[in-house]
């Protein structure tokens, strides 16, 4: 099929499930009663992960619906709760009383910002839209600068500053000492304008022993927490695979699999012939 | 005779009878009148009502604090709330029980408070009859203060960083010779282009998924403006899918002054950056659709990060790209360690564009950078020394509290 077929075929799909979601909704049938919710559940999640075997039509779809369900989604998002909330309630209170905010004529300076990025659909003015960006990067710099400095440096300074000796306790002398040496050969590490040979040069490999110790913690801290997330989705699907929604996980899995054999064999057959 | 005797002695004696239930009587009665006082009795007002305009802000934060009343937590203890009032408003209503401490507090940040104008409160103690008390303070203004007096010691500290990077810029761009260590995971950006160059495939580069507000996104857009030259010199495709509209907007901007500045604007075209989604997630699944279908030869991962990060490495690694990560996002690092063949790590990524570009300016920025660690060396180093003699009781004071101070 061409291109234009697919996409017309998936814009028609997703139109009848739109349909189809909409007409449940709206006769107050609940979604997980009747196992629908299921079904769309396994079939993107199942999509999702038929990325594991190679990029597929599944997976094409599900990608595609996800990035532009969550594009369209934003968007709105983005209008409701700040062009028209934030902006447009600021400006225009008596316009727009449910925002709930007091007139403040400030807002006029974003929304000629926000004017300025639009002029970028004009080439012989876009560059205008250059304002908005400086001003942006600008305030953003001066801002995260001060942050910065006192969480980044500030108060990281501050707790390293811990007694080497604790009397009557050998642990946290040792903690303390392994805290300070750390901190120290690891700033060691990132200096950039002297050469790290000799005695400097043992310190920042010191240092960078210890940023890989703290990274390999954090590794597995991560990873547990992505492989319970991985466990809420096989919940999911084998909740999915109950009689009560049509055995969803396990005809949709059923016929994922059986359509990918069928595809993977016509390919094989392609190449053959080839 | 003898009967008259009878008679006032039987009136003797009837007429203590007859007086004690009325005494009693009267008793009762003055106890429960007694009574009647104490409960009737209103609480006693607080003490020390103070109304002042907030200190260190921008204004319009008045602070009300006043002492308890002596009825609560001792005398009759039956304070049953505390009432604030704004003029004739009530603003606030506090139980003795929400606050621990003796001197309560109330912070008034209401947006009806405007600056330079006063503002009188008072508050009425009532207690569990409802009887009432209460006490005035005299009038506040709120008003914004351009000097934060808590903050001295970062003035210091900004003043000093920023004296010595200015420093270092005006000797590098006087011509000085300022030494940069080699950085691994920068020698191979070219490496990684010509790869793709040599092989016909296009070159990745994914900007982060936050938005122009954070730095790591900003280093990442310098960084793609060096990459951006590369692929127009050597007539590479380039991919940028971005997750926020207006890194996309400045990634263009970048890029198209890169492809100008290397005499091939006509090789720019707007779609090379193109957005996707602002969904974490949603971006990571597009992003991974196009190296499985692009198969770029190179992919670089250079911004701010979360959890995508592995999924956009591993999809890499899978395709056998070349990869080269930079972040400063510690709990992502691991994951492009282990992925990627190159990582820049925290301040190697936000050096890579003074490597890149050789810039004076940068160069000397960074020479400055690295005093400055050096001056937070000394002071850990120092603050180390004496928190611990300190702690071996030798020195009465702490290195904390002498910071604090300053």
């Amino acid at each position: 099929m061409s291109r234009d077929v697919w996409i017309l075929v998936s814009l028609g799909l997703v139109a009848a499930l739109t349909a189809v979601t909409i007409g449940f909704i709206s006769w107050g049938v609940s979604n997980h009663a009747i196992g629908f919710g299921f079904w769309i559940g396994s079939l993107l999640t199942l999509g999702i992960f038929s990325y594991l075997y190679k990029d597929n039509a599944f997976y094409k779809f599900s990608e595609h619906l996800f990035v532009g369900v969550s594009a369209s989604y934003w968007i709105a998002t983005y209008y409701w709760t700040q062009i028209d909330t934030n902006l447009w309630g600021r400006l225009f209170p008596a316009q727009f009383p449910h925002a709930g905010h007091q007139q403040n004529l400030f807002y006029v300076i974003p929304l000629i910002l926000g004017l300025f990025m639009l002029a970028r659909m004009i080439p012989s003015i876009g560059w205008i839209s250059r304002w908005s960006l400086a001003f942006i990067v600008g305030l953003y710099a001066g801002l995260r600068l001060y942050g910065f400095l006192q969480s980044n440096i500030m108060e990281q300074t501050r707790d390293s500053l811990r007694p080497l000796y604790i009397p009557g306790s050998f642990v946290d002398s040792l903690n303390n000492t392994l805290i300070v040496v750390g901190v120290i050969c690891a700033l060691l590490y990132f200096f950039f304008s002297r050469e790290h040979t000799g005695a400097f040069g043992v310190a920042s490999r010191v240092g960078i022993f210890f940023l890989m110790i703290s990274f390999g913690a954090s590794f597995g801290f991560a990873v547990m927490g992505r492989i319970s997330l991985l466990i809420g989705r096989f919940n999911y699907l084998i909740q999915a695979s109950d009689a009560s929604t049509g055995y969803a996980s396990a005809v949709v899995t059923a016929g994922m699999v059986l359509l990918l054999g069928i595809g993977a064999l016509r390919s094989r057959g392609d190449t053959q012939e080839a | 005779m003898k009967k008259k005797r009878l008679w006032l002695s039987a009136i003797a004696l009837l007429v203590p009878l007859l007086a004690v239930p009325a005494m009693a009587q009267d008793d009762a009665g003055g106890v429960q009148e007694a009574v009647q006082q104490v409960v009737d009795r209103p609480p006693a007002a607080v003490t020390g009502l103070a109304s002042n305009d907030a200190p260190n802000d921008a204004g319009r934060l008045l602070i009300v604090t006043f002492e308890r009343s002596a009825d609560d937590g001792e005398g009759e203890n039956d304070v049953a709330a505390y009432e604030i009032y704004r003029g004739d408003s009530l603003i606030s209503t506090i139980s003795p029980s929400d606050v621990l401490e003796r001197t309560i507090t109330y912070s008034d940040n209401s947006p009806l408070i405007q600056n330079g104008v006063i503002y009188k409160y008072r508050v009425v103690t009532v207690d569990s009859a409802g009887n009432r008390s209460e006490a005035r303070a005299d009038g506040a203004m709120a008003s914004g203060q351009w000097f934060h007096t808590g903050r001295v010691n970062m003035l210091v500290s900004i003043i000093l960083i920023s004296a010595f990077i200015l420093y270092f810029i005006r000797k590098a761009q006087s011509g000085a010779e300022i030494y940069l260590r080699p950085v691994a995971g920068l020698k191979a950006f070219d490496e990684a282009v010509g790869r793709a160059t040599e092989m016909g495939k296009p070159v990745l580069y994914v900007p982060g998924i936050m938005d122009l507000d954070q730095v790591e996104t900003v280093a990442g857009i310098i960084i793609l403006g060096y990459v951006s030259k590369m692929t127009a010199r050597y007539e590479t495709e380039l991919e940028v899918p971005v997750s926020r509209s207006l890194v996309m907007s400045n990634a263009r901007e970048v890029c198209k002054s890169s492809y100008l500045s290397e005499g091939r604007p006509e090789l720019f075209k707007d779609d090379m950056v193109h957005y996707l989604t602002d969904d974490q997630f949603a971006y990571a699944a597009g992003v991974d659709g196009i190296m499985l279908r692009k198969k770029p030869a190179a992919c670089f991962y250079q911004g701010k990060f979360y959890a995508e990060s592995l999924i956009l490495a591993e999809t890499g690694n899978s395709i056998g790209a070349i990869q080269i990560a930079g972040t400063a996002s510690p709990t992502q690092l691991p994951f492009f360690i282990t992925a990627c063949d190159y990582t820049l790590i925290g301040e190697e990524f936000f050096a890579a564009s003074a490597y890149l570009s050789q810039d004076p300016k940068l160069v000397g920025s960074l020479k400055g950078q690295d005093w400055g660690k050096a001056m937070i060396m000394l002071i850990i180093i120092v603050g180390t020394i004496v928190e611990t003699l300190h702690a071996l009781g030798i020195v009465p004071f702490t290195m904390i509290h002498l910071l604090e101070a300053g």
